[in-house]
């Protein structure tokens, strides 16, 4: 009996809808963005809101998750930070998506000096860790949250670069890149419509890793002083103030903790997910 | 002619490829350089005034403009920079005028004691529980374990050290919060490294605090490194067991504590070597924010305040000595893992 073939794509996305744990990311994944769409209108307070009266009060069932120092409900200011911490994982991967990409495809499409130029300014950039090339950034541009994004954005670089880079010089020399040549195709159509498009897999799988990643370091940035500054809502930020009252009040760090490792893991559970659900030395 | 053993050409392509890899650091070094130089440059704005905030008098801003030599042609503060640089002279702090390569050498290792501590933890632990992992596979311990390891890569690391302290400092009180040493502890400092130094100088109540200071701190780094090794080390194992020579090994009956250990463990270990410098980085990175956490006078502290003070010369000396240490722990790597796997192409 024939089989009807089935693309990459259906294959793939069968693969992952089947895959249990790659299913709680995606609902975590949900959970989170819906908290972030509708924090205006399921937030008990205003998140900047103070009361000193109510100063670190515990959780109750007034404030489910406790108030910091000033008196703010923790409850209003972590869903309010949920906004935050997505929009810089989106923002800051977009960034380095767009020019990583970008650059990888020049590099691997190219080849010759350019591919040179690039790989080597890649590899001077991959020669400092992550956090401490995303310290030298801010240092340069000082502190604050549009900077941490753009900070973090450029420090995965090199990791897309790399990627399309390695997908282009194999994809470059399959047949239908060189009869699409052939028929007079201009670079940019081939390099979008035919290069970019078969290097997609390795691209989605690293973005939605790097979209965890982004958030976890923003909130290190934010944490050490660098980041969001007060009084906004961001995570980090809030897990920094926490720790001035570790000791009576360890509500106001430990839950921010929690939802900062609980979104980061939807990100790396679908992440994880991807990979397996593209590969395809695994079963179905 | 005699021939020569086959090991011979194996010792001497590994000789060259170890020379061409130090060879190829220098480049690297200078860029480096160049870019921690240029640091001051990308500033928007007039970095003197940036560094001396608005306080800063006319005079003062034109002296530390002399100072730095920013009114002399880039390529000539750069001549100046290096030049200093191969004399260890690493400028001066705006802050408090102390010699930045003092302040580096009197903060590093501290830092490099944390990291080789976490590395140790991180390494032992995520390899046996990656291996038990593996052996055991889809059963409890290996269910348990890969969800440990999980959530070890979606913790931010900052938070695991407040928590951490939180349970076994402030709750429990069996641990010390902050600092290296008990501040009623003398420790006569021969090389800086306290652990090292109490035992050269025989002093176990020292040896006994910077331990029990170390603890918390160590088990912060390790925790992504460590959930990252232990499932590099399951899916390593995975591979091995399914290979021929170890269906040989178990077909002439050897014992299967003799399989794990001979052939699995150490055939397993050649891409962890890999995964423990990838996770290097991590590790300097992450002891940036485990030093804020415990309150670690290392060299992560001294570049966060560097930046919080907008103190240039301190922020591109750490920058540069975490960079270079960064850079040759890569390279002590790609030779181990040269040596250790002998199908590497050395080209």
């Amino acid at each position: 009996m024939r089989q009807k073939s089935e693309s990459l794509w259906t294959l793939s996305y069968r693969k992952f809808c089947r895959n249990r744990t790659a299913m709680v990311g995606v609902v975590i994944l949900l959970f989170f963005t819906v908290v972030a769409f509708l924090a205006p209108y399921i937030s008990p307070y205003d998140p900047l809101e103070q009361s000193f009266i109510k100063s670190l009060l515990p959780p109750s069932k007034e404030h489910l998750f406790g108030t910091d120092e000033f008196g703010r409900d923790l409850f209003s200011r972590l869903l309010y930070g949920a906004r935050i911490s997505l929009q810089i994982g989106f923002i800051s991967v977009t960034i380095s998506l767009v020019i990583g990409v970008t650059l990888g495809l020049i590099a691997g499409y190219y080849g010759s000096w350019l591919d040179m130029v690039i790989m080597r300014v890649m590899d001077l950039m991959l020669c400092f860790p992550y956090i401490l090339l995303a310290l030298v950034i801010m240092a340069i541009l000082g502190p604050g949250l549009y900077n941490a994004m753009i900070a973090i954005g450029i420090v995965y670089i090199p990791t897309f670069a790399r990627i399309v880079r390695s997908s282009v010089l194999t994809i470059k020399e399959e047949e239908y890149i060189k009869a699409v040549k052939s028929l007079g195709a201009g670079d940019l159509r081939i390099l979008l419509k035919h290069v970019l498009i078969n290097a997609m897999a390795p691209i989605i799988i690293q973005a939605t890793l790097s979209i965890g990643r982004a958030i976890i370091n923003a909130a290190g940035l934010s944490f050490l002083g660098l980041g969001a500054q007060p009084p906004t809502p961001e995570w980090g930020a809030i897990l920094s103030n926490g720790q001035t009252f570790l000791r009576d009040a360890p509500w106001v760090a430990t839950f921010p903790g929690i939802a900062i490792a609980l979104l980061v893991l939807g990100f790396n559970l679908v992440g994880d997910g991807l990979r397996d659900a593209f590969d395809p030395k695994l079963k179905r | 002619m005699a021939a020569r053993p086959i090991y011979f050409y194996g010792v001497k392509t590994m000789l060259s490829y170890v020379i061409r890899r130090i060879l190829y650091l220098i480049p690297l070094l200078i860029a480096i350089s160049i870019v921690v130089f240029l640091m001051i440059h990308l500033i928007p704005g007039d970095p003197v005034e940036i560094m001396l905030g608005e306080k800063g008098a006319a005079e003062d801003i034109a002296r530390l403009r002399a100072e730095l030599g920013l009114d002399k042609p880039l390529y000539i503060q750069y001549g100046k920079f290096f030049s200093n640089l191969l004399h260890g002279d690493l400028g001066r702090s705006i802050r408090n005028h102390n010699k930045v390569s003092k302040e580096i050498a009197a903060s590093f290792p501290a830092t490099i004691e944390l990291t080789i501590l976490s590395m140790i933890i991180a390494t032992i632990i995520g390899v046996l529980a990656g291996v038990i992992s593996a052996i055991k596979k889809y059963s409890w311990v290996d269910n348990l374990t890969m969800v440990g390891a999980l959530l070890g890569i979606s913790m931010p690391v900052f938070w695991v050290g407040m928590m951490l302290m939180l349970i076994f400092s402030w709750k429990l009180g069996w641990l010390p919060i902050s600092g290296r040493i008990d501040l009623q502890t003398n420790l006569e400092a021969v090389t800086q490294f306290y652990l090292l130094d109490s035992i050269l100088t025989r002093n176990w109540a020292a040896f006994k605090s910077t331990f029990l200071h170390l603890i918390l701190p160590s088990l912060t780094l390790a925790t992504i490194p460590l959930a990252m090794i232990a499932r590099m080390a399951r899916s390593t194992t995975l591979e091995i067991l399914n290979q021929d020579y170890i269906r040989t090994a178990r077909a002439k009956g050897l014992p299967e504590k003799v399989v794990i250990w001979k052939h699995v463990l150490q055939n397993s270990l050649i891409p962890v070597v890999t995964i423990i410098g990838l996770q290097f980085g991590s590790f300097l990175g992450g002891a940036v924010l485990t030093e804020t956490v415990f309150a670690r006078p290392g060299v992560g502290r001294l570049l966060i305040n560097g930046i919080l003070g907008r103190d240039f010369p301190v922020i591109q000396g750490a920058v540069l000595v975490i960079a270079t240490f960064f850079v040759f722990i890569n390279l002590a790597v790609d030779i181990l893992y040269a040596y250790l796997n002998p199908r590497i192409s050395y080209s």
